[in-house]
């Protein structure tokens, strides 16, 4: 199945240009993933105050599968993984339009009257750089329970255990969890950050440049954890390297300029990108 | 590359002489090292020779006795127990009232308050508030605590006043620490789903401890050498007897009677043995003094040692 192209008309969306543009795209969206959807971007335009940096991003985001945002630095990718689980709302003056809708019960995440709080229970940030807190290592894995009111030490313990498991880190913590996360290397705070995130179960986990504080090895290990908790848990991830993306994704959106220039399966994308900027972005010519 | 930068050729840049603008920069840096060290040097020495001072002429009248001691008519009977003792229940009753407001009122205004005509008002009033002259405070407490509240000269009105005078320390402290917090922290916290009084109750208050508790020692330590609002609240010079005990044998075994005792404090007693022509009493106020900055030393030394074991728990 091709990718979706979005036509550069829409560069310059107008209201009627787009109330056009909106249902042939999100039909073939619809087509362009196999299986059930966790979420779906429609429509989605973000301001940083007058500065939009989104421009009406619409893709599907697919259940237990990986979904990779790539594109040159300032495309927006990053942008729009923060809209997932409101981190904009951190912040005054910025402003959502459009909607992205989290199923089953097909809610708008973007929308005024849902608090940040309620997405982000729900769904699980990793960040650019390693973020533990100055903290043990149990702590930091417990500390998603306890802000839930899971305080009973029999259950917070076994999920904590679960959480680092899943995260590939506990053999190399176990007999440490009471000692400062801050004592852990690059890599392996990035994987406690990661069974931070994983600890209450998330629906979504969201993962920005995981991996661009670390080395090469380290790299590896975050690449196959995110491999294998794919069918544990949907996750998109935003990444600067394109082999990255083609290595763990299962979809791929490649953004320009606030824009979603081609959306499809990661192989289809890597092999028969079909706009030229695309190819172009992906073959190294720019970006 | 543009045209322009084609046209201009590459010999405009003057020849430079690596060698000697090193020599230049070694020189102008030693310079500095020396003048500063120079400075330093002569801080030090103006500071250890006051304290020698003080240490020849006090360090022999400090034993057992002058710590036990209530004041006397004659020097060398006298010592400074009922001061000491209200120095630091003042400092007690101070550190109760002035930590837990400042921080409140620090996490407030950085956490909480949203930037408007109001806010920024009192923004700009606790921070200058940090330089009004202690007696103003003193002026205010024997207004307001003393007259209009008919509290007296007690214990708790000079815990209050002196509350008043590093409460905008402590706030200010409170505010730079919250603020010096990494962002990562904060988005790591709320990404987890965690509510804003959870944000700031978990992650932001711990990582600020260190620079509260700075804060609250900076503000501590010139609390327990003020003297003027003291004086202005009417504190007592002359007291031979000590406030009763806050701990009791018998149930509830603490009691609270110490808080409306008249009192003393050290720098009022050295104030008050200073102004005595003896010269027996002018070595007590040295000895006084010697203590009050050992007091001061302690306190900033456990704040380290409190510091230092907070660090190295995270």
């Amino acid at each position: 199945m091709d990718g979706v192209t979005v036509q550069d008309s829409a560069a310059i969306p107008t209201r009627e240009a787009g109330a056009v543009m909106s249902d042939p795209v999100s039909h073939d969206q619809k087509a362009a993933i196999d299986g059930p959807r966790r979420a779906e971007v429609r429509e989605l335009s973000f301001f940083y105050g007058d500065k939009q940096a989104l421009q009406r991003v619409s893709i599907p985001i697919a259940d237990h599968k990986v979904t990779a945002l790539i594109g040159p630095s300032g495309c927006g990718k990053t942008t729009l993984l923060r809209c997932f689980n409101r981190m904009h709302d951190l912040y005054p003056g910025n402003r959502y339009e459009g909607a992205i809708r989290l199923y089953p019960e097909d809610v708008n995440i973007v929308s005024r009257d849902i608090d940040p709080m309620f997405v982000r229970l729900r769904i699980g940030m990793v960040f650019q750089k390693p973020n533990p807190f100055p903290k043990s290592v149990f702590d930091n894995v417990a500390s998603g329970l306890w802000v839930r009111g899971v305080r009973q030490k029999s259950i917070v313990s076994e999920r904590v255990e679960w959480a680092l498991q899943r995260a590939a880190l506990w053999d190399e913590v176990k007999d440490r969890l009471h000692e400062s996360a801050y004592g852990l290397s690059g890599g392996q705070q990035q994987r406690l950050c990661i069974a931070r995130a994983l600890a209450p179960d998330p629906e979504m986990l969201l993962l920005d440049e995981p991996t661009s504080a670390l080395d090469p090895i380290a790299t590896a290990r975050i690449e196959e954890l995110v491999m294998e908790l794919a069918p544990m848990v949907t996750i998109v991830i935003v990444t600067h390297n394109m082999q990255q993306a083609a290595r763990v994704s299962d979809y791929t959106a490649f953004m320009y300029l606030g824009e979603i220039i081609e959306f499809g399966p990661t192989t289809t994308m890597f092999t028969a990108p079909s706009n030229p900027r695309t190819q172009d972005y992906i073959t190294g010519r720019f970006g | 590359m543009t045209d322009r930068t084609l046209q201009i050729p590459a010999s405009t840049m003057p020849r430079i002489d690596e060698r000697s603008l090193v020599r230049k920069a070694k020189r102008s840096d030693s310079r500095f090292e020396i003048t500063g060290l120079a400075v330093l040097v002569l801080t030090m020495l103006v500071l250890l020779a006051l304290i020698l001072d003080f240490m020849a002429d006090g360090l022999p009248r400090i034993d057992f006795d002058f710590l036990i001691n209530f004041p006397s008519r004659r020097p060398a009977e006298a010592g400074i127990l009922s001061a000491w003792v209200g120095t630091t229940m003042v400092m007690v009753t101070t550190a109760f009232l002035a930590v837990p407001l400042g921080v409140a009122a620090g996490v407030y205004l950085e956490e909480y308050a949203t930037k408007n005509l109001i806010n920024d008002l009192i923004e700009i009033n606790v921070t200058n508030l940090a330089g009004v002259p202690s007696i103003i405070y003193g002026l205010l407490a024997l207004g307001l605590f003393v007259q209009t509240f008919g509290l007296g000269e007690i214990v708790l009105v000079a815990g209050m006043t002196l509350a008043l005078l590093i409460l905008p320390i402590i706030i200010v402290a409170t505010r730079e620490a919250l603020r010096s917090i990494p962002l990562e922290i904060r988005e790591a916290a709320y990404g987890l789903g965690a509510d804003k009084w959870q944000v700031i109750r978990l992650y932001l208050l711990p990582a600020a401890r260190p620079g509260i508790l700075t804060g609250a020692i900076v503000g501590m330590s010139r609390a327990i050498g003020e003297t003027a609002p003291l004086i202005t609240i009417g504190a007592l010079t002359f007291i031979a007897f000590l406030p009763p005990a806050p701990v009791q044998p018998e149930f509830p075994f603490i009691n609270f009677d110490w808080l409306f005792s008249p009192f003393t404090a050290m720098p009022i007693q050295m104030f008050n043995w200073i102004s005595r022509p003896q010269a027996g009493f002018h070595i007590n106020a040295a000895a006084t003094g010697l203590i009050l900055l050992a007091m001061t030393l302690l306190m900033n030394g456990f704040a380290i040692w409190l510091r230092y074991r907070i660090r190295s728990k995270q």
